[in-house]
């Protein structure tokens, strides 16, 4: 084992979270910081020639190696998981920038009541309404403390959009059912495709209140305050899924990379996969990491303090791995690790229009969403289900090795002379309305490690026990109602629905909004970090991402993330490092 | 090693010029007199038919088929997407070549796939593909079963697809039949981008921002353009490298 000297702060993982982390201490602290990234290095341009739909589309050339490690999947606690052989359900991403890399740059933030799920609900509809074996809870956070932190991650992605809620003052055009806003976005929405057009009229026509998707691709040139500069988007369509080769698209590589080049006090190490955090437990502190490097040498840093910013996944297999709490038993309700465990729903409608919609054309982010049925926002009394989501037809660029194929329902071949035909007259006139809602938390859903699979290194994988349950069955059967209803005043000429939530699918893509697993809370009984993400175990280990969240929103998460990362940055420089003990 | 095989089509089925990276080097390939003999040339110019070399035939040299493995893929492939009145098909776009080169590549040994022990089988769909067979496998023994398939007429054909409709192979093989119609034409199909001309893709755009809202309702369909057209430096698709990643060296608890 190599030991190495000592440093400050370690970070585990080179994403959004962890990036960010290192650039607020590098900008705003003296310490000596290292991050540890366990997949290559990135740089923008390595992302001209990226282009290619076969390679980063349909191989993934830029997301986890399930072939060093995957998850197992079981339905419930009886049955034997087995591991997801290929990337399916979500694309965990490696290398610099993480996922963060080839995100959708989709930047809406949790509706404010999300936080305080369990006692809102409970005050609207009394207890009885809160589904069998749910797991909601409070956050320990209000939507007025975390507003500001929300405020400086726009700015720093220099998000598009139209607010609905300005302090209180609602205004047409903007998300009416989003938590009051400080400000205006910094940047005005993006130029919208025919299909996000056509849907914006439909959902006028039946009296909702549509509004631009918030954007973290830019709608124009725009400079951050850390002084950052990057382009508006030029539409170019390969986008989600890939890293954007202007910098249009925030991602960590082109927002926060560039200010960590400069920062001397910080260093990022790839090629550096961390097994193990190393503490005391008698005296309650993280000692530093265990990891591999490059060339496969057993390494130890030491530390000061441990930052655990690897993604939802291994933010918790790191805890159980290095046996820091203790693991979450759904059949006793005790211990705090592995608990909560939610993926965000999401189920897409398709819409056969008799017009071209020219779908080459387009980014992730841009178009058009509806969140009427989001959250609290509807009067759930008389509905066999609690929350909601929003409905969105984005103009992601539809690339046709992915796209081609879909034809109407009258069309039963799947191949063959009748399906081409069909196939290549379809081809430019489906839209797709998305519905992503929120994925309450249960007792039942969890995580924990597989008793038989290993990784390439030999530690066990990470088990996910995880089903869907009534409360997202009826939903989406909801939701794929109203989004017919939509269709149909889009021009829709034939609709076809989204599959069955009858089970949990792992070849299908859901989306990378895993969450849970470390949740934040009031109780070290019932979570694992504080609401600042301090780990209650270890008062110098501190956590960062969606594994901290015990609920998941129907909003994409990143913008979250952010928020939460900013805050305890904020909590840690000027309270922590002040005083290095447990917060109150 | 094995036996060197070769593809022999006609040029003029081809549309007469190929962008193929050939013995795993950029190369156009033109239809020639003599077999076997690629002409590489730098990969600028637009990519017109010559018409001069239309009766020609072209030798492509496989990487994972067998001739008579490729004239079965070949067969299949152009039934499930056929050259028919709808417009040019697997055959014009050179599937089989596009199968051939991600079979021999890192997709085809399942390079980035979890093959750990134990294989579990019986499971519910949802649970993906468990098989420990990589996809050079499943071709192989697909291909064992479909033997004298390319000498049937074609709605035999049909008859014995339908049969197999639901298996692994038959799943692999529909899926790769569109990549190959669809992909961008440096990993082999798609040749002269007949698949995008075909539903009015335009290829790697670099922009659209003044497009992108207008045409509304009306078909934009700019000329295709592939990525070597596009971009200054040469790109390497991950199956012309020899090894992907490095490997890191194997370490345990
Ligand atoms: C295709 C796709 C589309 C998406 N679209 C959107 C969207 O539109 N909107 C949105 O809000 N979100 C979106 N997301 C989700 C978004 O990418 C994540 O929420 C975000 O990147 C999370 O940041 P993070 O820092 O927690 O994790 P990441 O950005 O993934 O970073 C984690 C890093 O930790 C590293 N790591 C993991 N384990 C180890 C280890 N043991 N040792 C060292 N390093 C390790 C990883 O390699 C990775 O680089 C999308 C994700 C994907 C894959
Ligand atoms: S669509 Fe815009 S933001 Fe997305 S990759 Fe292309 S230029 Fe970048």
């Amino acid at each position: 084992m190599k030991n190495l000297p000592k440093v400050d702060a370690v970070i585990i993982g080179g994403g959004w979270s962890g990036l960010l982390m290192a650039t607020q201490l590098g900008s705003r602290t003296q310490l000596s910081v290292v991050v540890l990234e366990r997949g290559g290095a990135r740089k923008l341009p390595d992302y001209l020639g990226g282009m290619d739909e076969l390679e980063f589309n349909v191989r993934f050339r830029m997301m986890q190696d399930y072939s060093q490690e995957t998850v197992t999947l079981r339905y419930n606690m009886r049955d034997r998981a087995v591991p997801i052989r290929q990337l399916g359900n979500f694309l965990p991403g490696t290398g610099t920038g993480g996922a963060g890399e080839h995100w959708g740059a989709t930047c809406p933030r949790y509706v404010a009541d999300l936080f305080e799920l369990y006692t809102k609900t409970v005050e609207r509809y009394g207890l009885k309404k809160l589904p069998e074996d749910h797991a909601i809870v409070d956050w320990g956070v209000t939507w007025d403390e975390i507003e500001p932190y929300y405020t400086r991650g726009d700015k720093l992605m220099g998000v598009c959009g139209k607010a609905g809620n300005i302090k209180g003052k609602l205004i047409e055009g903007g998300n009416l059912f989003e938590g009051p806003r400080s400000e205006e976005y910094p940047t005005p929405p993006m130029k919208l495709p025919y299909a996000a057009a056509l849907f914006e009229q439909a959902a006028k026509s039946l009296g909702y209140h549509p509004y631009p998707n918030p954007a973290a691709a830019l709608s124009v040139p725009y400079t951050n305050p850390d002084g950052i500069s990057r382009p508006g988007c030029a539409y170019c369509g390969f986008c989600d899924r890939f890293g954007c080769m202007i910098g249009a698209k925030a991602q960590p590589t082109n927002t926060l990379l560039p200010l960590l080049e400069k920062q001397k006090s910080v260093s990022l190490r790839n090629n550096c996969a961390v097994r193990r955090i190393v503490f005391d437990k008698n005296a309650k502190r993280a000692g530093g990491v265990q990891y591999i490097d490059a060339n496969g040498e057993e390494c130890f840093q030491s530390a000061d303090l441990v930052i655990l910013g690897s993604w939802t996944l291994n933010n918790t297999r790191l805890m159980l791995l290095s046996g820091i709490g203790e693991q979450y038993d759904p059949t006793t309700g005790k211990g705090a690790v592995g608990r909560n465990l939610t993926h965000q729903v999401s189920a897409g409608t398709q819409v056969f229009v008799d017009k071209p919609l020219n779908r080459f054309m387009g980014a992730a982010p841009t178009g058009i969403c509806v969140s009427d049925f989001d959250g609290d926002a509807f009067d759930h009394s008389n509905l066999p289900f609690i929350r909601g989501g929003t409905f969105r037809v984005a103009g992601t660029g539809f690339q046709p090795v992915v796209s081609f194929g879909v034809v109407p329902p009258t069309v039963k071949a799947r191949w063959g002379s009748e399906w081409k035909k069909a196939a290549i007259e379809w081809y430019d006139k489906v839209a797709g309305i998305g519905f992503s809602g929120e994925h309450i938390a249960y007792k039942t859903h969890y995580f924990d490690l597989d008793p038989r699979y290993k990784d390439h290194f030999g530690d066990p994988l990470l088990r996910m026990t995880i089903d869907w349950r009534q409360n997202e069955l009826e939903m989406v059967k909801f939701a794929t109602a109203k989004a017919a209803e939509l269709a149909r005043a889009m021009g829709a000429k034939a609709v076809i629905g989204p599959p069955s939530f009858e089970r949990y699918d792992a070849r299908r893509y859901q989306s990378t909004h895993v969450q849970g697993g470390t949740i934040m809370g009031k109780s070290p009984e019932t979570s694992v970090v504080n609401p600042w993400g301090q780990s209650w175990e270890l008062p110098n280990l501190f956590i960062l991402g969606g594994s901290t969240f015990p609920q998941n929103g129907a909003a994409n998460p990143t913008t979250s993330v952010i928020a939460f990362t900013y805050r305890t940055a904020d909590t840690l420089i000027s309270r922590y490092l002040k005083s290095p003990a447990a917060l109150a | 090693m094995r036996r060197r095989h070769f593809l022999v089509l006609s040029a003029a089925s081809v549309g007469g010029v190929l962008v193929y990276s050939l013995d795993r080097k950029v190369s156009r390939l033109c239809a020639q007199d003599r077999p076997g003999q690629a002409k590489p040339v730098s990969d600028k110019s637009g990519g017109k038919p010559d018409k001069s070399v239309q009766s020609k035939t072209l030798r492509i040299p496989l990487r994972f088929f067998t001739e008579s493995e490729a004239a079965l893929v070949a067969a299949a492939a152009s039934r499930i997407f056929p050259s028919d009145d709808a417009g040019p098909g697997a055959h014009e776009a050179g599937v089989v070549i596009f199968i051939d080169r991600q079979l021999a590549g890192p997709w085809g040994r399942d390079a980035r796939r979890y093959t750990h022990e134990p294989f579990e089988d019986g499971l519910a769909a949802e649970f993906g593909y468990q098989g420990k067979a990589t996809p050079r496998d499943v071709y192989r023994q697909g291909l064992k079963d479909l033997a004298g398939f390319d000498a049937l007429p074609p709605a035999q054909q049909d008859e014995k697809l339908k049969h197999i409709e639901d298996s692994v192979f038959f799943t692999l093989l529909r899926r790769n039949s569109i990549e190959g119609m669809f992909c961008d034409p440096i990993h082999g199909g798609n040749v002269d981008m007949v698949g995008w001309q075909l539903i009015g893709f335009p290829g790697p755009r670099m922009s659209n921002v003044n497009d992108i809202d207008k045409h509304n309702g009306e078909a934009f369909r700019p000329k295709p353009m592939s990525l070597s057209q596009v971009v200054p430096e040469p790109v390497r698709p991950s199956e012309e490298q020899t090894r992907s990643e490095p490997k890191r060296k194997k370490t345990s608890a």
